[in-house]
């Protein structure tokens, strides 16, 4: 009988999913589950309207999600990306007033104001040592207070030229979603290829690590904040281009918390050092098959909450198993005796 | 007499790396040099006139017992702690660090305790992290892992890739890796704080190569360690502190094991462990396995009498600690029998344990053994607070007898109602720990590496406290790297080895046979 020798090169020698495969599973088996359960009803989930909405649900949601992918791998957060959003939108179409030839003016404006915001949450965070949780709300707050007494609903107006980012499809696949994948792409090519991706993660892993090795802690806090920011930004301009018209209200869309779920349920650790984009863009899918699928069967809205949180805490339960019991992935002997190996 | 000396003299040399002595013969210009430093902290000085001298292409141990001050000088030369008196000199020049990286920069490295690696990234990110070659501004990933490939072949490290995830590595290997990345900024001068304190012996030997292949290059070497052995088998100087004061710079050759110890502890060593008591006769059964068994160790067969102290040797890995876990219900076993005073049990959870009067001291204290923010006695009582709460108060007011029984000085005793446990040193932390325990009045204690990283006199208290718990009737299962402490405090020795009992072999057996059982060359 040959004893299970256990070596640490073997211990990782068995190929084990990761995270963003896991991810990427769980989306076609909700595609799946969803689409039987449509066709079931007579309907069909990959119709051409379905499909577009689902993708049109994945750029708003993404955008956000993927600058809220980056802070949170630097173990920070941002809750004010969905006041941002709001607060953006009606920058740029006020910026904009109907005018086409201010289209550009409107989008530099507004972009510069969520990277402000992002600056002074970086700020706040990096150089005050506020807890970012708090530092994000109370930006958030201010943000709202901010809107709630300058903005009456909706102002502003988009020129049709820009409505197009919001409408334009190349077949079923809308312009806004094709952007949103680049933005991801440009995140991807940031945290694995350039120094700074590299230190968000030694930041996010290990804050006295990353400084000890030369880092610059507080530069990579305060640059993902303002690329998360921004991102936030993007995703109100495309709200301006939807509506054809800014509006206070967004906020109450839950794009903050969403845009957390969305890159937890990606495999992101929230505790960070850990995550990536690609499995944020696929969290986010999950989240927007889901919309459609609740939509398309006409599920009882105050239900589809329900469901929401039901699957984001099965799935992070999930990856919980799988990181708290390194355990069971090296063991010697299975439970009913003998070798494991 | 003279136990412990004479067990140094009779382990040969695992790992001989001392061959060719002459070829490192000191060079004349010392490359790091302290003068008269001192260092105080609110108040009190920790650090007197101490005067060091590094040379290249040298080992130089610095010894001590825990509170001597060796933790501090490092942090002085790393850059951590800043002086208030004397001088720190590189190369002749005087120099001062404001911060760790630029003592790094300067070429002065120190390896911590902690790791200070990233365990979710990859071996070169690590060691290059903060340094990332780059390629029209992107980081050069083949470059990265060509260079963290020249580096580990420099040092002769098979074994260990590029692109392996660090926290999928053993211990050794991650303290290898540590010491590669000191190795990348050009370290003339590395300090080691205590490598070997996580290690099972076959690991030291993965060590002791790097070390001397790094004196080899010309690296002045700082070695702070407990194990004398290590001292004896890599150093060329010794230093010893005592209480924040110099005591004693010379040749490893030219001082005796005695010699340092006397100088360390200041007191003669004989008799470093408490003698066996004459001829007890262990009584009752107190712990049994029968077939025990889970997911990483299988068919564990043992008894322990009460009065009885059984060792469960074998190297790092080997599943030792893991039959700690399932007769404590932490992994619970899931096949066999496992009786406590003849009555079968079954632990799933360390709260049943706790109910059966079992008692685990852990190898983990700060993580696993102590709320570190809180105070002794909040320490002390956790178990009964959780467990026997209906028995708490009046069981806890045995604290400070037993805090003091356990040789932990009265100021602390005192103070045990508010004194954080994370400003105490090893030793009187890993006897809070204890305390917790003993008042719980154990049938059965598990100590698990109970005297890793705690001073002489703390590894004294705990030797004491076992021949008493013993005497008192119970029963003791001793886990322990350190071959000494096995052969001389067990009874019995039960040696472990990929997740098997692979023998048993009676107290005061050799190391080499204990060796032999744990790494199966037999």
């Amino acid at each position: 009988m040959t004893t299970g020798k256990i070596s640490p090169a073997g211990a990782g020698r068995r190929h084990h999913l990761g995270s963003t495969e896991i991810v990427y599973l769980a989306l076609v088996g909700i595609l799946l589950v969803a689409g039987v359960l449509v066709a079931v009803r007579g309907g069909t989930l990959f119709a051409q309207q379905n499909v577009s909405y689902m993708l049109t649900q994945t750029s708003l949601l993404g955008f956000v999600a993927i600058g809220q992918t980056l802070v949170v791998l630097c173990r920070s957060l941002d809750l004010s990306v969905g006041y941002v959003v709001a607060l953006c939108s009606l920058i740029g179409a006020t910026t904009m007033a109907g005018d086409p030839s201010r289209v550009w003016l409107g989008v530099v404006a507004a972009l510069a104001v969520a990277a402000g915001v992002g600056l002074v949450n970086g700020l706040i965070i990096a150089a005050l040592r506020v807890n970012p949780f708090i530092a994000t709300l109370g930006m958030g707050l201010i943000v709202k207070g901010f809107l709630d007494t300058r903005f009456k609903g909706p102002e502003g107006e988009v020129p049709l030229a820009f409505q197009t980012f919001g409408y334009t499809r190349i077949g079923p696949v809308p312009v806004s979603t094709i952007v949103m994948l680049l933005v991801a792409a440009a995140v991807f090519v940031l945290l694995t290829r350039t120094r700074p991706g590299y230190h968000m993660f030694a930041v996010g892993g290990n804050l006295d690590v990353a400084r000890l090795s030369g880092v610059r802690t507080g530069r990579i806090i305060v640059l993902a904040h303002v690329l998360c920011s921004l991102c936030a930004g993007v995703a109100g301009l495309l709200i301006a281009a939807r509506f054809g018209t800014g509006n206070a209200l967004v906020y109450s869309y839950g794009l903050d918390l969403d845009s957390i779920a969305a890159v937890v349920l990606g495999g992101t650790l929230l505790f960070g050092g850990r995550g990536s984009v690609v499995g944020t863009v696929g969290g986010v899918a999950i989240l927007a098959v889901l919309d459609t699928a609740f939509n398309v069967l006409d599920v009882n809205p105050f239900f589809k909450d329900v469901l929401r949180g039901v699957i984001i805490i099965a799935a992070v339960a999930l990856y919980a198993r799988r990181q708290l019991d390194p355990a069971s992935r090296r063991a010697r002997f299975t439970t009913g005796g003998g070798d494991a190996a | 007499m003279h136990l412990l000396l004479d067990i140094y003299q009779k382990i040969p040399r695992l790992v001989d790396m001392r061959a060719d002595d002459d070829a490192h013969a000191p060079s004349p210009d010392p490359v790091l040099r302290l003068r008269g430093v001192g260092k105080e902290f609110f108040g009190t000085s920790v650090l007197r006139e101490i005067d060091l001298t590094l040379y290249p292409g040298q080992v130089h141990a610095l010894v001590g017992e825990n509170g001597a001050g060796k933790s501090t000088l490092m942090k002085v030369i790393a850059g951590v702690h800043r002086p208030e008196t004397g001088t720190v000199e590189l190369d002749g020049a005087p120099v001062t660090f404001p911060t760790p990286l630029d003592a790094q920069r300067a070429g002065v490295a120190t390896v911590f305790q902690e790791f200070n690696l990233l365990p979710d990234r990859s071996v070169a990110e690590n060691v290059y992290l903060g340094r990332e070659p780059l390629r029209r501004g992107t980081v050069d990933r083949r470059r990265l892992h060509a260079d963290t490939t020249r580096l580990l072949d420099d040092l002769g490290l098979t074994g260990i890739t590029p692109w392996t995830r660090v926290g999928s590595l053993s211990v050794a290997q991650q303290q290898v890796v540590e010491i590669v990345k000191a190795v990348s900024y050009d370290a003339r001068i590395i300090s080691m704080d205590e490598p070997t304190a996580a290690l099972a012996d076959q690991e030291v030997a993965l060590l002791y190569e790097l070390v001397r292949r790094l004196r080899d290059r010309g690296v002045a070497i700082l070695y702070v360690s407990h194990r004398l052995q290590e001292i004896y088998d890599l150093a060329d100087t010794i230093t010893v502190l005592k209480d924040g004061n110099h005591m004693l710079t010379a040749p490893a050759a030219e001082v005796s094991p005695d010699r340092l110890v006397r100088t360390m502890v200041g007191r003669d060593f004989a008799g470093f462990f408490p003698d066996r008591p004459a001829d007890v006769v262990p009584g009752e059964v107190r712990l049994a396995l029968q077939g025990s068994g889970n997911t990483m160790v299988d068919g564990i067969d043992l008894e322990v009498r009460a009065g009885e102290i059984v060792a469960l040797a074998g190297l790092q890995g080997s599943g030792r600690t893991e039959i700690a876990h399932g007769v404590f219900g932490i992994a619970p076993f899931t096949r066999g029998r496992m009786t406590v005073d003849g009555q079968p049990v079954q632990v799933r959870t360390p709260r049943q344990g706790v109910r059966h009067r079992l008692a685990l001291v852990t190898e983990d204290r700060k993580s696993e053994g102590l709320a570190l923010g809180q105070s002794v006695l909040a320490n002390a009582r956790l178990v009964l607070d959780a467990v026997l709460p209906r028995a708490s108060d009046r069981r806890s007011r045995a604290v400070p007898g037993v805090l003091t029984s356990l040789d932990v000085a009265a100021s602390t005793v005192a103070t045990a109602r508010d004194a954080e446990v994370q400003y105490l040193s090893g030793g009187n932390q890993q006897k809070v720990v204890l305390a917790k325990w003993l008042v719980t009045e154990p049938r059965v204690i598990v100590l698990d590496e109970p005297t890793r990283g705690i001073d002489v006199g703390a590894k004294r208290a705990v030797y004491d406290l076992m021949r008493t718990l013993t005497a008192d009737g119970a029963a003791v299962l001793l886990i322990s790297s350190e071959l000494p402490e096995v052969v001389a405090m067990a009874d019995r020795i039960l040696v472990v080895r990929d997740g098997r009992i692979a023998g048993e072999l009676p107290g005061g057996s050799s190391d080499e046979a204990v060796m032999a059982l744990a790494t199966g060359v037999a």
